[in-house]
């Protein structure tokens, strides 16, 4: 299941940086995707609809939720999480 | 104060950058003195009302704003539970049968009972009557966003929810954008110009701006103007919760821990009028209406830009005939977004130069909400009370200085002081931009 969980969301990021889930590394930051502010509270959306779960997300504090968007990386992560604890 | 770095970020579109360098600090800018205007006519307020959560008047809304006191409360309306955002500054004491008949009621949504009352106070406290040839050159523009948007919301779950295949015959009526003005121009026979604006936020400084540059121009001796909203509602709270710019506990504009707009409702309406039909009655003159500036980012469709702001602030200025220095106080816009008020404060620290550091700038958006259309209209009153009492209403919930926004934002405490002339900003979705300038009458 985690697989396929963390290829939904890369490809959920994917299409909204316009770019192919193969150009999405774990290290590559929102910014470093070109997404900014509004396409990073798109693509939230997209993965709460995605998996139904409900993430922390702050657009005025992006740092300081509990829900980690500076990498691709810690985004699957936190998914992942939010995913396994709905069960 | 240091502007160097207080840009607009976001910015989309491949001139966003070159239009959004960097701010240099400035001296105070000299505008170019232009020619004088013949023709033109003085503007002046002659008569104020306002029904938001600090109040249902005048008097109690600037005894709440000198008090520093908060009307953010927790929501109170069916379905709310649904909601992650349960807080705003709602009007919870609003009863309509204490105002209007049953008929009325039927008829009026919230948002147009709201401008109906502030209307009601603004025309008794003006002492005008528009019998005759009055009437016929007075009018009505007035500013909302979302309209009779309880009026949507309850229908909506009457035949999607409910499964209900009949609605009320008014409903139209009812949730049109234009029918506070409307009714507002048959309360009063008001059979000049009489129109609604719809620019999100800054809807009603639109409004009040129009209204100015009709009588200016001799277009009309007298408008009522403002704007309105009553868009607590599950759908429209739940709207605004998709953007995840709402903050969940308070509005703290300016504070570093900041975090998201918290909405409100209500509104406030004015009586514009021609200072010599004003002078000539004797009127109690509140304050004279003196620029207008209005402006288009035409960059990104939620993210500010401060060179937008900036233009109208400056336009503003320009408009009055007013030199920075002479400018003592502005109402901000002051949502309590990060982006918002870092962008604001670069726009002013870049309009006013050294002035910025000396000037008072506050937010009063952290004790009424954002009345969002009608949030400008309630904003003016601030202006009011600096200019004719000479007290500046705090920015309330602010709790840690943010090096972005390193302007005196009078925290927590109104402050006495003398100031001669003022400015109201209003930055809307969209990126349309509405500031006004008044002078002490």
């Amino acid at each position: 299941m985690s697989k396929d969980v963390h290829d939904r969301i890369i490809a959920i990021i994917a299409e909204q940086a316009m770019l192919d889930p193969s150009e999405v590394r774990p290290d590559m930051s929102p910014a470093d995707l070109g997404i900014d502010s509004l396409g990073m509270v798109e693509s939230i959306f997209a993965i709460e609809e995605a998996f139904d779960i409900s993430i922390p997300f702050n657009a005025n504090e992006p740092d300081q939720s509990d829900f980690d968007v500076s990498t691709v990386g810690s985004i699957t992560a936190a998914v992942e999480k939010l995913v396994a604890d709905r069960g | 104060m240091n502007p160097t770095g207080l840009k607009a970020e976001g910015a989309t579109g491949s001139d966003a950058a070159v239009d959004d360098a960097p701010a240099t600090p400035l001296a105070a800018p000299v505008l170019t003195p232009e020619p004088p205007r013949s023709g033109l006519r003085r503007v002046v307020v002659t008569g104020s009302g306002t029904v938001n959560a600090l109040g249902l008047n005048v008097p109690d809304t600037m005894a709440a704003m000198r008090e520093g006191r908060c009307g953010i409360t927790r929501l109170d309306f069916r379905d709310v539970e649904r909601l992650t955002v349960q807080i705003g500054a709602q009007i919870h004491d609003w009863e309509p049968e204490a105002h209007f008949n049953r008929q009325q009621i039927l008829l009026y949504d919230k948002f147009t009972q709201f401008s109906l009352l502030a209307a009601k106070e603004a025309v008794a406290q003006s002492g005008l009557a528009f019998h005759g040839e009055l009437g016929l050159c007075s009018g009505v523009v007035l500013g909302t966003a979302g309209g009779g948007l309880n009026t949507w919301d309850e229908n909506y779950r009457v035949v999607y929810e409910e499964g209900k295949n009949r609605v009320h015959p008014f409903v139209v009526p009812k949730l049109m954008n234009n029918a506070a003005a409307s009714h507002v121009s048959m309360e009063f026979g008001l059979r000049g110009p009489a129109f609604t604006v719809a620019t999100a936020c800054a809807s009603s400084n639109h409004a009040m701006g129009l209204a100015f540059q009709m009588i200016r121009s001799g277009g009309a001796k007298v408008m009522l103007t403002g704007g309105s909203e009553a868009m607590l509602c599950f759908g429209g709270v739940k709207a605004w919760e998709g953007l995840r710019v709402m903050s969940k506990d308070a509005c703290r504009p300016f504070s570093a821990n900041r975090n998201g707009m918290v909405q409100g409702e209500g509104a406030g309406v004015f009586v514009f009028e021609d200072y010599d039909h004003a002078r000539a009655r004797g009127a109690d003159i509140l304050a004279e209406v003196v620029g207008f500036a209005m402006s288009a980012d035409a960059q990104d469709i939620v993210m500010p830009s401060a060179q937008g702001a900036e233009r109208a602030i400056t336009g503003a200025m320009k408009d009055a005939r007013l030199n920075p220095e002479e400018v003592g106080y502005i109402n901000a816009h002051g949502t309590g977004t990060a982006a918002n008020d870092k962008t604001e404060c670069a726009a002013v620290a870049h309009a006013f130069g050294h002035h910025a550091d000396r000037l008072m700038i506050s937010s009063t958006k952290s004790m009424h909400g954002h009345v969002i259309g009608g949030t400008g209209a309630v904003e003016l009153l601030a202006c009011i009370m600096a200019l004719r009492d000479g007290v500046i209403a705090p920015t309330i919930g602010y709790e840690e200085p943010d090096p972005e926004c390193a302007l005196d934002v009078v925290p927590n405490t109104a402050r006495e002081a003398k100031v001669d002339a003022v400015l109201s900003n209003a930055f809307a979705f969209g990126g349309l931009n509405a500031v006004l300038a008044l002078k002490r009458a």
